[in-house]
């Protein structure tokens, strides 16, 4: 099983894995290494905002702290007294930010399919019913465009409801309600309303789930104005971009991965959150940027174990906000390697990784050595069979390819 | 049949003006008769029963009413459905709406005003009918047909026409257009381009009411949210998962069909299996009502209950209107489907000369008075032009402030600032 881990001393905690597999499927793994004791950062992600002290150029990203998150955790950093923390899965680590966020605010309400009594397809929104009633966390009956479009109601005139697709390919019935009246109407009301919804729900391949289980919406929700796309991959920045998103004035579209939500980690204790626009920085290195996010993250982080043993050392950044680009991040990392290479799950075709390849030969042309490489999935279908599922996704393999072409 | 059973079930509510009470699914009769008022495609409904009809039946509870009007018609007497000041205040409502639109057809025209424009001209009654008997703080939520809506709720004249030219004194900034009115102010929710979009916005609206009185213990919030939409809308699906959920919640809302029977250039009974609306109510398990929706009064009367219904937490209604719009589907549709007869006798049903009668005929108010409230009317559309003309457009800077409320949400950019903080995007040149 493989061991997620992001921060300094890659070289270190590489060392560390246990085993060159890596199986999702299997639902409990823990680090080897506790995080807290791990100098100058004070958990799991070590993000651009220079919580660790990378190199120079990240100093002017402190600054940007001021604007960022502000958890209490940062400015604790330096001081390793901070409590351990507690180990959960990434499932509940989503509960946890959720439940977290209802009790601070009573206007905080859940609506979906199942959420209630049944806690939820994935267990994110277990107990919850239990603890806060039925008309807080609301069964709602199967008609996602109607029930986007009142949770969009609901916001508008005051509540801040997290609107549960069972599946995100399902919110494609809600596509009206997400683009005209979630991304517009604080448009066309010219500013009068806000719209504080949170949208999301488990999205990606799974193992075997069919074609339209295995949906990738974050390529079609893109072009909407005035939405905000974050993917969460870890426990850490699972409760902390749930948090974001609830406490954001602006729709958010969360999307998480149907084949990580059992994935185990120890977050901190304090309230903590993930700043929505912000790129994570899981590897730092010197040869390529490896740019994913969501499941991939891990299939990159394999094929980095792999590309070290080669020699090469990759650096890896997990995009988290989807729309918009955290360029800075971004940018900063293809000015020090200048080789790029997009890993996503997306379809090739108008995804994610092709509006970030636009965004990246836009701004950062000139330092580039290389064309941009981005491996997607196949534009096709998702199959059922075992085998084709498996090539339709980008492997470990490929990655590991992909970087020596690159780097050649 | 089980509606019929349903129908009849609802109808025993304190709900004097189901017109569905004692009628069984035979009911459908009512269009057999050629000279129907209500037969408006030249399309023959055929029988399936050869039961007799009754006209009258399908209003009949609303003749009742205007039976009470014309019997005490000659005296001043208490049984009068409205005041004077009633009267007047209704009769205002439906003027402003009138000229206003007819104002917008001459701008539209003269090239003031673009895109699609779409006219309330004959509706009145149901705009004024509902909209005056709510409070500042319950929601009306309609579509692009939705000036008049929004003057009835309360928004002022300068502030739709100014909207409707594109300028940022507008209730929208100018952003949002005819199809596009909002009022935080006033609760007007929307003003929505695509048909049935509105109605679940709508739900949500009455959602929070319910929750702000039982989780937020705010115990006096009795909100109502109205939802107006056509007869095209109602095959759509959002229509009917509406009417589910808002049943199933008990949601204080009210669906109000403005059905005008004709959705653009298709006849509503070429699209729609069984015509009567209102009797996809009771499917849902709430009462459905059929009103004249050229009689101000009538739709008063029926909207009293029903506001009065959702608002003491019994739950929704649906009500359907019979009306009629005297201009085309928007100043873009040369209408001409609709047959001249059908014209002429919804013409002869005009709610503002309906209205002006009554007043007249119960000595409620005089003509004078009444040409009074015409004239003051006539200087509020013209003073609303005047603002909209003088007024500013919006500057290129205008184009990128609400596009989020925290405008965190452009993002990061290649020198670490947030894109929001560059000082292009407060001049708007920014590209985003």
């Amino acid at each position: 099983m493989a061991v997620i881990f992001q921060g300094v001393g890659a070289a270190a905690a590489l060392a560390s894995s246990p085993s060159n597999s890596f199986d999702s499927n299997k639902s409990v793994f823990a680090p080897r290494r506790s995080f807290s004791v791990r100098k100058g950062a004070s958990f799991a992600v070590v993000r651009s905002d220079g919580t660790v002290n990378l190199n120079p150029k990240d100093r002017r990203a402190q600054l940007l702290i001021s604007n960022a998150v502000a958890t209490k955790a940062d400015s604790a950093a330096a001081s390793s007294s901070s409590k351990p923390g507690h180990e959960l899965l990434l499932f509940e680590a989503l509960l946890e930010g959720l439940e977290e966020e209802m009790e601070r605010d009573p206007h905080v309400c859940v609506m979906g399919e199942d959420v209630g009594h049944y806690g939820g397809s994935y267990k994110v929104t277990k107990g919850l019913a239990k603890k806060f009633g039925d008309l807080r966390v609301l069964d709602t009956p199967i008609a996602e465009n109607s029930f986007t479009g009142m949770g969009i109601g609901a916001a508008m005139t005051g509540l801040r409801p997290v609107v549960e697709g069972m599946n995100m390919g399902f919110l494609l019935l809600a596509f009206n309600q997400i683009s005209n009246n979630c991304g517009m109407l604080h448009y066309t009301s010219g500013g009068q309303f806000t719209i504080p919804i949170v949208i999301r729900g488990p999205g990606g391949v799974g193992r075997q789930l069919g074609a339209e289980h295995s949906q990738r919406l974050e390529s079609y929700f893109q072009s909407i104005p005035g939405i905000q796309m974050v993917a969460c991959s870890t426990p850490y920045n699972a409760k902390g971009l749930m948090k974001a998103a609830i406490r954001s004035e602006n729709p958010v579209i969360l999307f998480e991965h149907v084949l990580l939500y059992n994935l185990k980690e120890r977050i901190p204790d304090e309230d903590y959150i993930c700043n929505l626009e912000e790129a994570e920085m899981v590897r730092p290195g010197e040869h390529v940027t490896i740019l994913t996010y969501s499941r991939m993250r891990y299939h990159v982080m394999q094929a980095a174990k792999t590309l070290v043993n080669k020699g090469y050392d990759p650096e890896v950044i997990d995009i988290r906000s989807l729309k918009p680009f955290d360029l800075f991040t971004i940018g900063n990392s293809v000015k020090k390697t200048h080789r790029v290479l997009i890993v996503e799950e997306c379809m090739r075709t108008g995804g994610i990784g092709a509006s970030l390849t636009a965004a990246i030969t836009e701004n950062f042309n000139d330092y580039l050595d290389a064309p941009i490489m981005c491996l997607s999935s196949q534009d096709v279908p998702t199959p059922y069979a075992g085998t084709l599922e498996e090539v339709t996704v980008v492997q470990p393999a490929q990655i590991v390819t992909a970087v020596e072409q690159l780097c050649q | 049949m089980a509606t019929a059973f349903s129908t009849a079930k609802f109808s025993t509510q304190p709900f004097p003006l189901n017109p569905t009470s004692t009628t069984s699914h035979d009911s459908s009769i009512v269009f057999a008769r050629p000279t129907s008022q209500f037969l408006g495609s030249t399309r023959k409904f055929r029988l399936t029963s050869s039961s007799k009809f009754n006209l009258s039946r399908r209003s009949k509870t609303v003749v009742a009413v205007s039976d009470v009007v014309k019997q005490k018609k000659s005296k001043s007497s208490p049984s009068l459905l409205i005041t004077k000041e009633e009267g007047l205040d209704l009769y205002e409502d439906m003027v402003l709406g009138r000229a206003f639109e007819d104002m917008c057809a001459q701008m539209y025209y003269r090239g003031k005003m673009f895109g699609f424009v779409h006219l309330y001209n004959g509706q009145e009654a149901v705009s004024t009918g509902f909209i005056k008997l709510l409070k500042q703080q319950d929601s009306v939520v309609s579509t692009y047909r939705d000036h008049v809506h929004a003057l009835s709720k309360g928004v002022p004249a300068r502030a739709v026409m100014s909207e409707l030219f594109g300028k940022t004194t507008g209730c929208c900034r100018g952003q949002g257009g005819s199809m596009h009115m909002f009022s935080r102010e006033h609760n007007l929710l929307g003003g929505f381009a695509f048909i049935g979009e509105g109605i679940p916005v709508a739900t949500g609206a009455a959602f929070t009411s319910k929750y702000k009185r039982e989780v937020l213990k705010e115990a006096d919030c009795d909100h109502v949210t109205l939802a107006f939409f056509g007869d095209g809308t109602c095959n759509n699906g959002q229509f009917f998962e509406c009417l589910n959920m808002a049943a199933l919640w008990k949601l204080p809302i009210v669906f109000v069909v403005e059905n005008n029977l004709w959705a653009i250039g298709m006849s509503h009974l070429r699209a729609t299996s069984d015509p009567h609306i209102y009797k996809k109510g009771p499917a849902f398990g709430m009462p459905g009502i059929h009103v004249d929706g050229m009689d101000v009064l009538k739709v008063r009367e029926v909207a009293k209950e029903a506001i009065g219904r959702a608002r003491r937490g019994e739950g929704p209604t649906l009500v359907e209107c019979e009306t009629y719009r005297f201009r085309g589907h928007s100043l873009a549709d040369p209408d001409e489907l609709r047959d001249p007869a059908e014209k002429a006798r919804y013409a002869a049903r005009d709610p503002i000369t309906a209205l002006k009668k009554y007043l007249i005929e119960n000595s409620l108010a005089s003509e004078a008075e009444l040409k009074t409230i015409e004239k003051k009317i006539d200087e509020v559309v013209e003073d609303a032009v005047e603002f909209a003309d003088e007024s500013p457009v919006p500057s290129r800077s205008q184009l990128l402030e609400n596009v989020f409320a925290d405008p965190k949400g452009f993002g990061i950019g290649p020198d670490g600032r947030y894109r929001c903080e560059d000082p292009k995007f407060t001049e708007g040149t920014a590209h985003v």
